[in-house]
Parts: structure tokens; sequence; C-alpha cells
């Protein structure tokens, strides 16, 4: 190995920004038939390479060599990356969501005036079955799940006859059956030759479809690995760049949590149901305790959380706070009570883009305080500047909009952002997704922090070892239903596995 | 992952810094227009003392006209700019609501005589009654956005094709006049005071705005909508409420409009009174550099844009531009001044002033 032509070789990139170097002197190199991991936390620049590759508006590089299959590539534009054989599938789909599967496939791409439609469905539909990709060419791509439509995106990519194929964190919104659909599909796609560079924050991913890592850190190469070469430890550690053992720390520090027999739950509810389409549940959550739903992508997790927030409309059911019965039919009420909620979707549901970072953390706690008392430009920066010393933000200030920060310093905002309404209960959805192995680690040592000091928190996670870290109950659920409930020493991989699957044990 | 830090440059040079601000454009497009008449004639600022026929010592010249007639758009400005800001659409039946606000004040004025020796009520009690139908008004316009979903401009194309029959259907399709010359100080000017009413109208209006903005959340909650409605309604927000909030102080710039606009001739004509008014607010909050989408909104830059526009307007009459030509010599500078406002192109710009910069530098 090693010695295999290379397909694209990117030398001594830079790229730089108002206030930040994003990329100084980066190597890259793709071999043909591999998939090569780009790894680094956030802000390490992979997002700029890249977007420097692929051309997009705003990101031409100030220095540095591409070359294609050893000839020199200008790429300018996405369109010019195209020619050339390079796509881009984005963690976000980029496709248009109210057209059919075959129109996504061949939007743009037809020069003619005229579009022979029998020709492109039938040429769709053939692309779809080659690929296995559950289907059908004149379906609105809308009604196909968030995994199939990436999986179109990449068959559109294949079919444009690509030859480097970037995944953008393909796998952060997929469960692990469209996981391993997705994975055989880039098998697939290796052996007919095409190179794919593959950004995740997933390390099991990393280790069962890699050949190789290159890692980078602060907008520099660190290096570039063979897989069989680089541990998991000595890939963290190249990543946040020092010696890690605070994943082994954290362990140590969970206490089994034992519940009180005669304790009132800090949150209770009977038979809650919403108009998300779950079944109706119940649920309870101590005094200082974390609890999770686990259960595969699409079981209803998130759903469940979401209703005892009041985010979906909620159709029956009792809730009980502190043992007192209340009424929560929208997120006002909710917060209220005492009840945080860090939703599952950043960018949908929990940034305000445009917003200075000051501004998105004191918003929840403004709309408690009501609309005739707001803070003062004083009391505001005090907040502002206190989290985000207590959680390190990293942000050029508090004016800076939020939507120019990276994912793992914009989920600390929002977490920001709730801490400050002081909460009882903090219901956190996948606050780990997309962000950086340092921020998780932070975001875990929090939580186990914020229920040694007593606060309750719901934990969810697609991650399964880093629920097992945090929560000291698991409830499992499955097709939108709860289907059991772990505690003690049922908390292992294999019991849940086994729960989540259902059926014989 | 997005993990790009376009972080804003913090020292920048003051230029640049001045050129970042969303202010610099409408003042600079003003300065540019002054400039321009002060070269081409300068009798443009020329104001003169005179007398009206009751006998009042009142100003009069281009600039008298332009703070007199550029209050009435500065006024809707502000309400503009929050709906704007809030929804992602403007209100197009501002002129119609505006006829719609001064028949109500008419009828309310007079009764059912359309030529009352005396007034039927104070009125203070006339204008009260033409907030409350123009906040109605908006009330409307607001349900159909918030609640329907609807288009903006959509919704508000309902008021704007039939608000006009309306204003005429409340007076039976009569012209009252009122014969109260205290009725004509909103639209003229004050016994004693040579300065045109309407202005100081809108000066309180931009303090009770100010005061607005600065003692409630507002401009928070208005662009949290504006910018993201799902998260603010998980952040306890009700976008719903604060869209139609939007509309409703709209209303209440249309009624102050509408007692203006009837002031002025004591009378109402329904066919021509605030005709096009709609499209000035509008063009105001976009010279301002306000994001026609929604979101950020800059107050001060909207009413002072609202002022551009009528500095232009009367440089072209000065110029001797016909009134039926004045739209298409108005479009061309409309165009050059909000392209130069767009964020793409300020971007741009202060790019290629860093670039020079640092050339200069190496």
């Amino acid at each position: 190995m090693g010695n295999e032509s290379a397909l694209l070789e990117m030398r001594n990139i830079h790229k730089s920004f108002p206030g930040v170097r994003a990329l100084q002197g980066v190597d890259f190199t793709l071999r043909a038939g591999e998939v090569h991991a780009l790894m680094g936390e956030n802000g390490a620049g992979k997002s700029t390479l890249i977007k420097v590759l692929t051309g997009v508006s705003g990101y031409v590089k100030d220095e540095g060599t591409i070359s294609l299959e050893g000839k020199a590539a200008s790429i300018r534009s996405p369109q010019d990356a195209q020619k050339v054989g390079i796509s881009t599938v984005y963690q976000e789909i980029t496709l248009c969501p109210n057209l059919s599967v075959a129109e996504n496939m061949y939007i743009g791409r037809t020069q003619s005036v005229y579009q022979n439609w029998k020709k492109m469905n039938a040429d769709t539909e053939k692309i779809l079955r080659s690929l296995e990709i559950p289907a059908t060419a004149t379906q609105q791509l809308e009604s196909c799940s968030i995994a199939v439509q990436q999986m179109i995106a990449i068959a559109r990519a294949v079919d444009m006859d690509c030859k480097v194929l970037i995944l953008d964190e393909p796998t952060s919104s997929l469960d692990e059956q469209e996981v391993a659909k997705l994975f055989k599909l880039m098998r697939d796609l290796k052996k007919r030759g095409v190179g794919i560079i593959f950004v995740t924050h997933f390390l099991d991913q990393v280790y069962e479809i890699c050949d190789r890592i290159t890692v980078m850190r602060d907008g520099k190469l660190v290096g570039e690995y063979e897989i069989k070469d680089l541990p998991r430890v000595k890939l963290v550690s190249a990543m946040l760049g020092k010696e890690l053992d605070d994943m082994a720390d954290i362990q140590s520090e969970q206490k089994a949590y034992e519940r009180k027999k005669d304790m009132v739950p800090v949150f209770e509810a009977e038979g809650l149901v919403s108009d998300a389409g779950i079944k109706p549940f119940n649920f309870h959550i101590d005094k200082g305790e974390v609890n999770g739903f686990t259960g595969l992508l699409g079981s209803g997790r998130s759903e469940s959380v979401r209703a005892i927030f009041g985010a979906d409309r909620v159709l029956g059911g009792k809730v009980k706070k502190d043992g007192k019965e209340i009424k929560i039919s929208k997120p006002i009420d909710a917060m209220r009570n005492g009840i945080a909620y860090l939703p599952e979707d950043r960018k949908i549901d929990g940034i305000v883009g445009d917003l200075s970072v000051r501004d998105n953390l004191i918003l929840a706690q403004q709309v408690l305080k009501g609309f005739f008392k707001p803070f003062s430009k004083a009391e505001a920066n005090k907040f502002a500047d206190e989290y985000i010393k207590l959680l390190s933000i990293k942000t050029a200030s508090a004016d800076t909009p939020i939507k120019s920060l990276s994912g793992g310093n914009q989920q600390k905002v929002i977490l920001a952002r709730w801490l400050l309404t002081h909460p009882d209960y903090l219901i956190l959805d996948e606050p780990t997704r997309g962000i950086d192995v340092g921020t998780k680690v932070d975001i875990q040592k929090l939580v186990l922090k914020l229920a040694s000091e007593g606060m309750s928190v719901t934990f969810i996670s697609s991650e399964m070892d880093e629920m097992l870290r945090t929560c000291s109950r698991l409830i499992v659920m499955r097709d939108r239903k709860v289907v059991g409930e772990l505690s003690g020493d049922e908390l292992n991989q294999t019991t849940i596995m086994n729960t989540i699957a259902g059926g014989d044990r | 992952m997005g993990t790009k830090e376009l972080m804003k440059p913090k020292n920048g040079n003051n230029f640049t810094k001045l050129f970042r601000n969303q202010i610099f454009i409408p003042l600079a497009a003003l300065l540019l227009l002054a400039l321009f008449n002060l070269i081409a004639d300068p009798s443009f600022f020329k104001i003169t003392l005179g007398y009206n026929n009751m006998g009042n010592p009142v100003l009069s010249g281009f600039l008298v006209t332009i703070l007199d007639s550029g209050s009435e758009v500065a006024i809707l400005a502000i309400g503009m700019t929050l709906v704007t800001a809030a929804t992602g659409g403007q209100d197009i039946s501002v002129g119609a609501a505006v006829a719609i606000a001064g028949s109500v004040l008419l009828r309310v004025l007079c009764g059912h005589d359309t030529r009352p020796e005396t007034l039927q009520v104070p009125i203070i009690v006339g204008f009260l009654v033409c907030c409350v139908v123009a906040m109605l008004f908006g009330v409307f316009n607001g349900v159909l956005v918030a609640y329907f979903k609807i288009q903006p401009m959509v919704a508000t194309l309902i008021l704007y094709t039939a608000g006009r029959s309306i204003a005429a259907w409340i007076n039976n399709n009569e012209l009252p006049i009122v014969n109260e010359p205290s009725f004509g100080y909103f639209g003229g000017f004050i016994p004693g005071i040579p300065i045109p009413t309407p202005f100081f109208i809108a000066i309180i209006c931009m303090i009770v705005i100010g005061l607005v903005l600065k003692f409630t959340n507002l401009r928070l909650y208005t662009q949290a909508v504006g910018i993201n409605e799902n998260s603010s309604r998980l952040n306890g927000l009700n976008p719903q409420i604060i869209k139609v909030l939007s509309f409703v102080i709209l209303g209440l710039c249309v009624a102050v409009v509408g007692l203006i606009k009837t002031s002025r001739v004591s009378s109402i004509n329904y066919s021509v009174i605030a005709k096009d008014i709609e499209m000035d607010a509008i063009l105001a909050v976009a010279l301002g550099g306000n994001a026609l989408g929604g979101g950020k909104f800059n107050m001060t830059a909207s009413i002072i844009g609202a002022y551009v526009i009528q500095f232009l307007t009367q440089t072209l009459f000065k110029f001797n531009v016909k009134s039926t030509a004045l739209p298409a010599y108005k479009a061309v500078v409309v165009i050059v001044l909000v392209v130069i406002s767009a964020p793409v192109v300020r971007e741009w710009f202060s790019a290629t002033m860093k670039k020079l910069k640092t050339k200069e530098a190496a």
C-alpha cells in the first residue's frame, strides 16, 4: 500500500478569512479506490478544506495547488468541481424536496431545452436498482427518509462519473441499519475506483470503513496515517493535540444513582401523548437524576421529550411537577415550570442565526422575564461574558453572529441559554451530535456536574457509550413506544441492544 | 459540519467600520443628493419666511417640503420596518388603509352632516376611533399572515384592492369637509410656529418608538421571530402574536398619517389620498439597508431612508421633471441605491478595500 498513484493531490493550501487563518499549508492526498477519513475537531479546518476543493464561492484558496490524476486543476466554482469529477454530499441535504427523485437526479445536468421524461425516469429507476436504493423515480423526494435522500444524492454524484466523492457527515442523522446500507454503497463505489473523502465525528465508523486517516488541527495538517497504524486513543490525542484520559475520568465520576422510596419526582407524566405520533407513555425523573431515552432513530425519543416540553401539540395525559399537577400546552408553560429543552436540530430549532451570541444566550431568560422587562446592556453583557467563560465558548466577541461560530460552540451557546434560566429539569436532545470530541466530553462532564448539584437531566444521544457514561436509568423506545426501562446492572450494551431489538433475548 | 469561523475584523480602519454601519448608505445618499443640488443650483436650499392666508408665519422652500412630506413616509416606515422584520414580507395595503383611517376620522368628526358648522366630537376622540379602526385592520392583515400563513404581500393585497372602496362607503361616497380651523394644524402649521406640524408629529413618533425599543423586548422578539420562527417558539415566544403586533403597530402609524393627510385638505379624496405611499415606505426600509426577507433591522436607517426618498423626489421636481415621468427617474436612482446597500455589495466593497490596503502596506 501507499504507492498507488494519487488520484487527488492538494499541496500547501492556504486560506485566510478576516481575523482567522483557516488553513495553513495543508497537504492532502487521496488515492483511487480508497475511503479516506478527514478528521479534526470543530474549527480544525475540515469544512474549509472541502469548500476550497469544491469551489464554494468565497472559498478560493489564497495559495497552493490542487491536481487531479496528475494534472493541475483550477476549481473556481462548484460547476468546475463537478466537471473534473469532484462531487459532494453534505450533511444537510441540498436537493430539492418538492421535486421527484428523478428530477433531483438530473436537475441542472441536461443541456438541451427539451427533457425526455420517460427516459429520465427509466434511467433513474435503473440507477436506483443497481445501487439498491429503496425509492422510485417518480416519488417526491420529500417522502423519502433522510437516509434515502442522502443515498439519492450519492447516486446523483455517481451517475455524473465522479472520481472523487466527498461525504460530509453523511451518517449524523442515520440509524444503524441505514449506516450499514450506506457503507455497502461506499464499498461498491470503492470497487469502481472512486476515491471517497469521509468526514465524520463517529470513531466507530471510521474504523469500520476507512483505509486512511488525515488528521487536522487548528487549520494545520497533523498527519496522514494508515488506519492500522493509528489506534483510537492515538487518533483522539492527535485531534486534540494532547493525551486524553478525560474519557476514563468520566466513568469514575459517575455515582450509581439510588432512588429513595418516598421521594417525590421532580417531573412526572402519565399517559402523555402528542400529535407527533407517539403512543402514550409514563415517565418520571427525580431530583439530581440523569436518565435517558434510547432507541433507534425514529423510535420516538425526540418526540417523547418534545411532548414533555410542549414543543409538539399535547393531546392528552397528566403531568406533575414536584407532585403538583400542571398543564403544559406550549413551550412557555414548561419554561415557567423550570423545564428547559435543548432541541435535536441545532440549526432549525436552536440558534437564531443572525443574532449575536449575546442575544442568543439571553433569549430564553428574556422571554421568561417578559416583554416589558428587557435586560440592560450591562446585565446582558455580564451574562454573556460569564457563560462564554464558564463553558469556554470560542467566539471573537459576544457581538459575533452565532451562525459564524463552529457547531460545537453554537451548541454551547444554546446550552448556556438554558443554564441561564436555572432550570430544575434540563432536557438535552442529542446535544453532542456533529460536534467535536473535546466538546462532547465537556458536555458530558457538565451534565454530571449539574446533576450532582441537584438538577435533573434527561439526556438523549445516538451514541450508546455516551448514554452509558452519563445516565443511571435508560428508557428504551421502539416503534414510537416505550418498551423497557433499564437501570443498575442492566446498563450494558448487550442488554440495551436486546431491548431495542425486542423479541427473543 | 459548518466550521467556518468568519469573524468580523476587530479593528478595520475607521472607514471600513463606518461603511459596515447600516446607516452609512442612506446618510451617504442624503449627502450626495445635497452636494449635487449645491453644485447644480444652490437655490434649492433657499428657505423663505412668509405668511399664509391665515396670517401665520410659515417657512417655505424645498427643504421644508422635504421635512413636511417626508415625515409621512418616515412614520409609515417605522411600522413597515417592524412588519418586514417579523414577517419577512411587506404590507402593500398601507395607502388604502390611510384612506380608511382618514375616512373614519372625518365620519366621526362630521357625523351625518357632511359639512357641519361645528365638530360632533373633539378631534382627539375622532383620532382615537380612527386609531382603533386602523389597528383592527392591522389585526386583519396580521391574522391572515400569522395564522393562515399567507404571504404578506398577497394577504395585504386584499385590503389594497378593497380599501379605497371601503373608505368611500364609510362616508356614503360623500366628501365631508371640516370647517374647524384647528383641524388644519396637523397637516399644516400651528399658528406662530413656522415649521410644518407633520415634522413634529414624526419626531414624536420616533421618540415613542425609540422608547418602546429601549424599554421593551420588541426588538429582540421581532428579530428572533423574523430570523427563526421555530427556535423562537421553543424559547417560549408566540411568533403569531409578534407578527400580528407588528401589523398593529403599523396600523397605528397609518392612523397618524391618516390624520395628517385629511388635515392637509380638511377633506378627503378617496382615490388619490396616500396613493402609492406604501411603495415609498417599503423603499425607505430597503434604502435603510434592512433585509426585506426579515430578521435584523435598523429603525434609524429606515427613517433616514424615508427622508432620502423625499429629498430625491423634490430634487427631481426642482429640475422640472414632469410628475408623470417622475417614477421612472426615481426608479433609476433607487436601483443604484438599493444595489449599493445590498449586503453582498457591501461585503465585496469592504473586501476590496482591505485588499487595496494590504497591497499598499506590502
